[in-house]
This record gives structure tokens, C-alpha cells and sequence, in this order.
């Protein structure tokens, strides 16, 4: 079984995997890391969606050896030190959760977006998140809270 | 009193939870020494199996144990018990569950299930509900393919007198609209994972929208309380008596929790890996944990099903709809679940927010050889809002009317009587009509703006 | 060519399990710092109850909606609920919540009589304390008086609250019955743009009004409401889990091919409440959950026949049936 060495939310960490081992088993079952979550396993919902090297990719689809050397950032990656990322409190206050599920993937491709554009059009935001779906919201509130983090951001998100 | 926290948008209870990637559901519960569960299902739409041997799984290294037919105490359940937790001769879907392995990993899980041999003559299935109510047609189930509601093969509810009324009417319009089987693709598929405790409890961490309710079902499937009533003493003090309880008690044997759901829609109100995971678990004495894939949700779980139907309206030449006949036909697939409870809701709400005096609904409830169709947002009424909110607009265009001022004409007043002659005390079509009018920025005129549904004024 | 047509549709939905005979139940008890542990049965699967709930109980405890936990975990120690569908749980459980509000209170007036020197039935919990109804000045906080309960007289501060319609026979020949609490009553308007080259539906504005009664949480109301669209939406032009029904020759095995709406495929969404109380609901609701996603499909459909006269009666009005549609009608 081959190493995989790889930095997740900026810890090192060294699994043993498999040739079939996704990056998604890797984070919830061999690092605890239960964020991302299995909704289809074919890379057509989103809820697994991780940040691999500054690339918004769906884990379940990438084999874990992709990620060899490489930083993974997850939900839990991305509040500096104990504050919440402005996306995070922007859902928060515009009530862009219900159940929960796709919430973790869904604010990792909002992250993606705004990292590379800070000020995103509504258009722009919906397109970058068309690859996560959510079948609670109806996406409003999702949007609306990308937009009011984009309006808080003063730079690049980090 | 103003109010201080109803009518706020509070943030949600589990809001920050969510956002923090705190939130745990049952897929998040890790136990040490969790097999994974994976279940064999039939290959053929119907067919009788013949022989299951499942010595070879069983023997597999990696395999804690394999379950068939065989290990269920009593293998019936549902609101009427007619499908059984796992085959034991007759399969009626393609996809229903025959036997389910417990294994170390998925791995092995699924290399058992190739392991296990069955012998099944396949038959010839029925999926058109309009065929199957033939008399002709291959039987479903043994006692027919048409759900009797007592003496008749529909349910139904009527008021008034619907001839009387198409004789009265200046027009009749008949339609028949479809609304297709449908998915509820919540985000989160069916997870279950039942843990053995000690003193012989049994805890199911369960994605279900109705914990008590599955309760008493899986109460019924495992018997952890035995046949008898739970305690000798009640059975002394009682005389012995019948109750309606015997052979389903053990509900304090049995626990099951929840945290999040991711999604429900109607989806997780029947059991689908609860009574599987709890028998597995109660076998192997290890914790079992079966998450089904988004191909077994998509294909197997319980869904929307497809509805026929069919409205005649007689409608006079001012707009008033004076007799409407429904006859409405649901594809329930192969077993009873929610679908009989179904062709009844169907027919009580079907009319709509409508005054019609005279009114007959008929709803069948019939059985094809498909996955279980059950509950899904609006069940039982999407449907019938769809066809007759179409059949308005319909009835509206050969009239040559607004068809605002049709549905004004015909809406129900507070006093009115649906088909159930229940009386509505607090509708509400009218104003919501006008506030949606204004929104839309559609003038209505006068006359419709100034009703109420308060003042029972017919215009 | 796109042509442009507006339609709209209405619908209700009713409260309860059809038949009734679905009870719904609360415990709360309440802890010396005035804090409320509300433990009910209902499960929430995304929608919000807990949050509902929570804010129902706050507000007839006369405390803050942060003081209140709320405990849904199991089947041993949660009180029966039937379950969460039907649009059953803010109606049905927000009852028994209040019921089980009015017991604690109960509770509390008792034993604060003799420091207010007052009758219970002179007393009220106002916002963080129990007043004299008469001399508002005479009061004593949530929390000492769940002290004076708990410490003094030595009693549970807990009440216990149910809720449930009878269960309704239904005459054997009419079938008549009473088989919910009432109803809740949509309307939504539609605009959309109808391709006659390609058959494509695109849906410009949805406007939803509801009447769900008085809200409770109008963000929450309104994610039921905006869920709701998208939902229905899928109905109308794209869902079909038996693409070919009634025959089985294909079934979708994964989201690529049972296609739900994407962030890209909501239209712009209005959403509006009137809140008209309903005949017994808690503060007045009624319900939200399953009816936002009822007319969108009828109302797309007669926007789409007005954009080009056909009528879609087969859900969903997928691009392949609205060409067909449209080729039929221009042979006859």
C-alpha cells in the first residue's frame, strides 16, 4: 500500500492508501475529517467539495494519490484562528442553512470563487456554484450570502 | 403583549453547527469495529425465488454474518404489514432486498454479495398501472393489483349530486393530466447504523423523519419482548386479554436517535435500512452501519408515485363549476406503505380551494411491480393541485373568462364545505389571490379585489 | 423564436396527518438560571423545528430564545411525535409546546404566590419575570422563582404538553370526515419564455404568495418557500424518475441523469407572506413545508400555453414534449 503524504489545514499527515482510495475516504475515514460529505460519490453533487492546492475539486472523484504533496483545505481549515470566516458568518446571518448537508462543499466553492474573484456578479456566483447542489434552499439565500461576504471582503479571501 | 421571539428571524438552532462543519449525521457516527453493510437485491422485476444459499458469503473471511429471510422474527411491516424486511418467496421489484451482508469493509461486503447463490423463477411483471388494473394481468399481489376500500376498488367521497349537475351544466370538460414519478434527491441518502449495547438494548442512530413511528414498526419486526405481553404480571391482571400490542412490544429494547438530517422531503418516512442494520447488528453482536449509495436511492428507495388524473367539469356559462367528477389512479408500486392512506388524501383535497356542490371523488390505489412509491412534499395534493390548476385555467379559456375571476367566482368562502363537508373556518384564497395579483402587478378589477372569504359573499 | 407567457396557480394544503389521530408532544423543564430544557419528539430534517419550536417556547416562558435548548435525540427519553411530514410539527408540536409552557407556569405562579403575595390568577410572566398583573412593580425574576420552585418548595419546575386532532372515521358510504386541522393556501404566478425551435422552458420570475398563517420565523419561512420553487420547478420541466414510464427500459442512477435544479436553474424568486390566522394554530400558523412546492408546476404550464397556446397535461414539460406539443398543434 503506498504512503500518501499531504498537508490538511495545514497539518502534515501520512495515510496508507489504496490504488482505489478516494481523497474523500482519506479525509473522513483515515483523518477524522467529517466535513466533506458523501452525497452520490460520482462527482455530480458537490457535497464532498474540498480546496486541493487553491483548486475547488470534488474529493470523492480524486484519487487520494492526486493530492500527494499537495495542501487540502476543508470546512474546518478555514477560520483563522478561532474567528469565523466572513462566508461562514454570512450564511450564519442570512439563514443559508437548512439542512446542513451541502453547507461544508457549498461555502469551499464560495471560497474558491471569491479567493480568485472578490467581487463576483450574482451571475458569477451562481455558475461557480452550480456544481453543488442543494435541494433545501432553492439557492437564494446561499447567493445572497456569497454577495454580502464578496461586499465585506476587503481583499482576496484567505 | 407585543411578541418578543415569534414572528423574528431568529438564527437557527443548529445555523452555526452547520457552518462550523460541526453538524453530525449518521454517516459522522464513528464506532470502532463498524461493519459495513451491504445488501443483495433481487436482479428480476418478479419472480419466485426458489432456494437462497448463502453458506459461502457467510464463510468468506471478513464476513460477520449474512441475513436472510430466516432471521427476521416476524417479516411483515407496514401500515397494513404486507412487505416483508427481507424475500422470502415472491420478489415483486427489481431492486427489493433478499439477503444483507455484514463485513469488515465495503470491499468485502460487496465481494460477499457475489458469493451468494439464489434460485429465482423469473415472472412476468406488470408496470403499467392502467394494465395492471386489467383482469388479465399478472398478479402483483395475491389478492389483486386494485386496492379494495372495503366492498370497492377506490376510495371514495362524494357531496351532492354530480349527475344532476353535468345535466344542469351549459359545458362539460374532461381532461386527464399525469404527474410523473418523482425523487426526493436529498442530499443525504439512507444511513443507518444500529449499535448492540449492553443489557441486550439495541441503539439505531436513523436518518427517519418519524423516530416513534418506525419505533413501533421495528417493535413488530424484531419481537425483542418475545410473543407474549413484556411482564407475566400484566398478563395475570389483565385476564389474559387480547391486545392489539402482542408480539410488538420491546419498544424499550429498542432506541433510536438522531442528530441532523440531511433532508427529508417525505423520503425518510419509511423504513428502508433501520430493520436491516438492527438484525445484523443483533446477529453479528457488532455495530452496523449501511449507507446507500446515491444509484440505490435514486433506483430503490421510496419516491413520488405517478398519478392519473382525470377531471369532468360541468361548468355554467358564468363561470360557476357546479359538478366536477375526479377519478384519480396512483401507481403505488409493489407494496401497500402509504399508498391506500393515499387515494384517500387525494380524493378528500383534490377539488382544491374550490366550492363545488356537487362533487365525486374516486381514488385507486394500484400495485405494480416497482420499488415501493410513498411520501413526497405535497403528497397526495401536488398532484391534484397540478391538474386541476391546469383544468381552471382550461375551463377558463373555453369560456372566454379572466381566469382570475374564475377562481374568485368558485373560491371557497369561510362556511363552505369540501367534499369531506368539513366545514373551512379560516380560508384564505381570496386575499392570497389578491396579494399575489398585486405582486404580479395584475389589476384586478374592483369587484374581485373588494371580496372576503370572511363574508361568504358569492359574486 | 421565444415567445413570452405568464400564467399563475393556486392551491391549499392541509394541516396533519389525513385522518388525524397524530399527536405530537413537549416536555420542558426549567433550570435554576432560568434556562429551559424543551425536549420534544419531532425530528428536524432541515427544515427548522427545533428553531420553531425553541421560539415558541421562549416566548410563552416570558425568556430569551438562547436560554432555550432544545433536546430531539431519541426514542427513550423524547416524547412521542408521529413524525415530520404532513406540514404537521409547527401547527401540531408548537400546541403541545405551548401546553407544556402553560404547566411550568403553573408551576412557577404557585409558588411565587406567597412572595407577591398574590393569587396565581393575579399574576403573569412578562419578559424575564412574574409581575401582579395590578402593580407591575411587584415582581420577581424567571430565575428566582425556578429557585424558590426547585430549592424551597421542592418542586419540578416541568410541564408536559399534547396536541393531537382525534382520529376521523369517515362515513362508510360518503366518505365524509374531518380529516385535518385546516388549511394553508398558495398562489404563484409564473413568466416564462417558451423556445418553439427547441422546445426549452426557461422560467424568467417565479412569485409565490402564502398564506401560512402568522410565521413564526419569516427566514425560515421563507427558505421553505424559496426550497419550495426550486422543488416545484424540477417538477415542471425536468424530474421524471421513469423517463419512459410506463415502461422500464431506463432508470436514472445518478444526478447526471435525474436532473434537480442548480444554483444556474432557479429563476429570480419573489416571495410573499399574508398572514391571516389560522383557526387554532399556535399564535395563529398554519403550515409552509409541503404546499411551496405545489403550484409552480400548474402555474409554469399555464404561463407556458399562454406563450404558445399548448396545453403541457404530462409533467414534465420536458424540451422533447413541448416540441411534440407544438407540432401537433400546428397540424391540426
Amino acid at each position: 500500500m503506498p504512503v500518501l503524504e499531504l498537508k490538511v489545514n495545514g497539518n502534515d499527515c501520512q495515510v496508507l492508501v489504496e490504488h482505489t482510495t478516494s481523497l474523500l475516504e482519506v479525509l473522513r475515514e483515515k483523518l477524522m475529517i467529517l466535513s466533506p460529505k458523501m452525497g452520490c460519490n460520482t462527482g455530480d453533487c458537490g457535497a464532498c467539495s474540498v480546496i486541493l492546492d487553491g483548486m475547488l475539486v470534488h474529493s470523492c472523484i480524486t484519487p487520494a494519490m492526486v493530492a500527494s504533496g499537495k495542501e487540502v483545505i476543508t470546512l474546518e481549515g478555514i477560520s483563522a484562528s478561532g474567528e469565523l470566516h466572513p462566508l461562514q458568518k454570512a450564511f450564519q446571518d442570512n439563514h443559508a442553512t437548512q439542512c446542513g448537508f451541502c453547507t461544508p462543499g457549498m461555502i469551499m466553492a464560495a471560497k474558491a470563487l471569491l479567493d480568485e474573484n472578490p467581487k463576483p456578479t450574482e451571475p458569477q456566483i451562481k455558475k461557480a456554484l452550480s456544481g453543488n447542489l442543494c435541494r433545501c434552499t432553492g439557492y437564494k439565500k446561499i447567493v445572497e450570502s456569497v454577495m454580502a461576504a464578496s461586499a465585506d471582503n476587503p481583499a482576496s479571501g484567505s | 403583549m407585543a411578541l418578543e421571539v415569534v414572528g423574528k428571524r431568529a438564527l437557527k438552532y443548529d445555523g452555526m453547527s452547520h457552518i462550523t462543519g460541526q453538524s453530525r449525521y449518521v454517516d459522522d457516527i464513528l464506532i470502532p469495529g463498524t461493519l459495513t453493510v451491504k445488501a443483495f437485491r433481487s436482479p428480476v422485476h418478479k419472480g419466485r425465488m426458489k432456494s437462497i444459499d448463502t453458506s459461502k458469503a457467510e464463510n468468506m473471511p471478513g464476513v460477520a454474518g449474512v441475513i436472510t429471510y430466516r432471521d427476521v422474527p416476524h417479516n411483515a411491516y407496514g401500515m397494513e404489514p404486507d412487505q416483508p424486511v427481507l424475500v422470502e418467496k415472491d420478489i415483486r421489484y427489481k431492486g427489493e432486498p433478499i439477503a444483507a451482508v455484514a463485513a469488515i469493509n465495503e470491499k468485502v461486503a460487496y465481494a460477499a454479495l457475489d458469493r451468494i447463490v439464489v434460485d429465482i423463477e423469473e415472472e412476468e411483471p406488470v408496470f403499467d398501472p392502467l394494465k395492471a388494473m386489467e383482469p388479465d394481468a399478472p398478479k402483483v399481489r395475491p389478492e389483486g393489483n386494485v386496492y379494495m376500500f372495503g366492498s370497492e376498488p377506490f376510495k371514495k367521497v362524494y357531496i351532492g349530486d354530480i349527475d344532476e349537475g353535468f345535466r344542469k351544466a351549459d359545458h362539460i370538460i374532461e381532461e386527464t393530466y399525469f404527474y410523473p414519478d418523482m425523487e426526493h434527491s436529498a442530499l443525504e441518502t439512507q444511513v443507518s447504523l444500529a449499535v448492540p449495547e449492553a443489557m441486550g438494548k439495541l441503539t439505531i442512530y436513523t436518518v427517519s423523519q418519524a423516530r416513534n413511528f418506525h419505533l413501533g414498526m421495528l417493535a413488530g419486526i424484531l419481537k425483542l419482548g418475545g410473543d407474549a405481553l413484556q411482564c407475566e404480571c400484566i398478563n395475570e391482571w389483565s385476564g389474559k386479554t387480547r391486545s392489539s400490542w402482542r408480539g410488538k412490544t420491546g419498544m424499550n429494547r429498542v432506541r433510536l436517535e438522531g442528530y441532523a438530517v440531511g433532508g427529508g422531503f417525505g423520503g425518510k418516512n419509511e423504513l428502508h435500512a433501520d430493520h436491516i442494520t438492527a438484525l445484523l447488528a443483533l446477529k453479528t453482536a457488532r455495530p452496523c452501519k449501511w449507507r446507500w449509495t446515491r444509484e440505490e436511492e435514486l433506483l430503490y428507495s421510496t419516491h413520488r408515485g405517478p398519478w392519473y388524473v382525470t377531471i369532468k367539469d360541468g361548468v355554467m356559462n358564468d363561470g360557476r363549476i357546479i359538478a366536477r367528477y375526479v377519478k384519480s389512479i396512483h401507481d403505488g408500486g409493489a407494496y401497500i406503505g402509504f399508498n391506500a392512506y393515499a387515494a384517500g388524501k387525494f380524493s378528500y383535497f383534490v377539488n382544491g380551494p374550490y366550492y363545488v356542490p356537487n362533487l365525486r371523488c374516486e381514488g385507486y390505489c394500484v400495485f405494480t411491480n416497482k420499488p415501493v412509491a410513498s411520501t413526497m412534499r405535497g403528497f397526495a395534493v401536488a398532484p391534484g393541485t397540478f391538474a386541476v390548476e391546469v383544468q381552471m385555467h382550461k375551463i377558463a379559456e373555453k369560456l372566454g373568462m379572466d381566469p382570475w375571476e374564475l377562481r374568485f367566482k368558485n373560491a371557497i368562502l369561510k362556511g363552505d364545505q369540501l367534499v369531506t363537508r368539513q366545514v373551512m373556518k379560516d380560508p384564505s384564497l381570496v386575499e392570497t389571490m389578491q396579494a399575489l395579483a398585486k405582486r404580479a402587478g395584475v389589476t384586478l378589477p374592483d369587484h374581485l379585489m373588494r371580496m372576503t372569504s370572511e363574508s361568504n359573499q358569492r359574486i | 423564436m421565444k415567445k413570452r407567457g405568464k400564467g399563475f396557480a393556486v392551491g391549499f394544503y392541509p394541516i396533519g396527518l389525513s385522518g388525524g389521530g397524530d399527536p405530537s408532544q413537549a416536555i420542558i423543564k426549567m433550570k435554576p438560571d432560568g434556562t429551559a430544557d424543551l425536549t420534544i419528539g419531532s425530528v428536524d430534517i432541515g427544515q427548522g423545528c427545533r428553531t420553531v419550536l425553541a421560539q415558541i417556547a421562549a416566548e410563552e416562558l416570558g425568556i430569551g430564545y438562547e436560554q432555550v435548548n432544545v433536546h430531539n435525540t431519541d426514542t427513550d427519553t423524547g416524547p412521542f411525535c408521529m413524525g415530520s411530514f404532513a406540514s404537521r410539527v409547527t401547527y401540531i408540536a408548537g400546541n403541545a409546546v405551548i401546553n407544556a409552557a402553560k404547566e411550568v407556569k403553573e408551576v412557577l405562579l404557585k409558588s411565587v404566590c406567597a412572595n407577591l403575595n398574590a393569587s396565581p390568577e393575579e399574576l403573569e410572566v412578562a419578559r424575564g419575570i412574574i409581575r401582579v398583573k395590578a402593580d407591575p412593580d411587584r415582581c420577581i425574576s424567571i430565575p428566582d422563582a425556578v429557585g424558590k420552585a426547585t430549592f424551597a418548595d421542592g418542586v419540578p419546575v416541568v410541564g408536559r404538553g399534547a396536541s393531537m386532532k382525534p382520529p376521523s372515521g369517515g362515513d362508510p358510504e360518503t366518505g365524509a370526515c374531518e380529516p385535518c386541522y385546516t388549511m394553508s393556501y398558495a398562489a404563484v404566478y409564473a413568466e416564462v419564455d417558451v423556445d418553439t425551435e427547441t422546445g426549452v422552458v426557461d422560467v424568467l420570475k417565479l412569485i409565490c404568495v402564502y398564506d401560512a398563517g402568522r410565521v413564526i420565523n419569516p427566514a425560515l419561512a421563507e427558505g421553505q418557500a424559496e426550497g419550495g420553487a426550486a422543488m416545484g420547478l424540477g417538477a415542471a420541466l425536468m424530474e421524471n424518475r421513469i423517463p419512459d414510464y410506463p415502461k422500464m427500459t431506463y432508470s436514472p442512477e445518478s444526478f447526471y441523469e435525474y436532473m434537480i435544479p442548480t444554483a444556474m436553474d432557479v429563476p429570480p424568486l419573489e416571495i410573499g407572506f399574508i398572514e391571516i390566522p389560522s383557526d387554532g394554530g399556535p399564535y395563529g400558523a398554519r403550515a409552509i413545508g409541503e404546499m411551496s412546492a405545489n403550484a409552480q408546476a400548474p402555474a409554469i404550464v399555464n404561463a407556458i400555453h399562454d406563450a404558445v397556446g399548448i396545453w403541457m397535461t404530462s409533467m414534465p414539460a420536458t424540451p422533447e414534449k413541448v416540441l411534440r406539443a407544438l407540432r401537433e398543434k400546428d397540424a391540426a
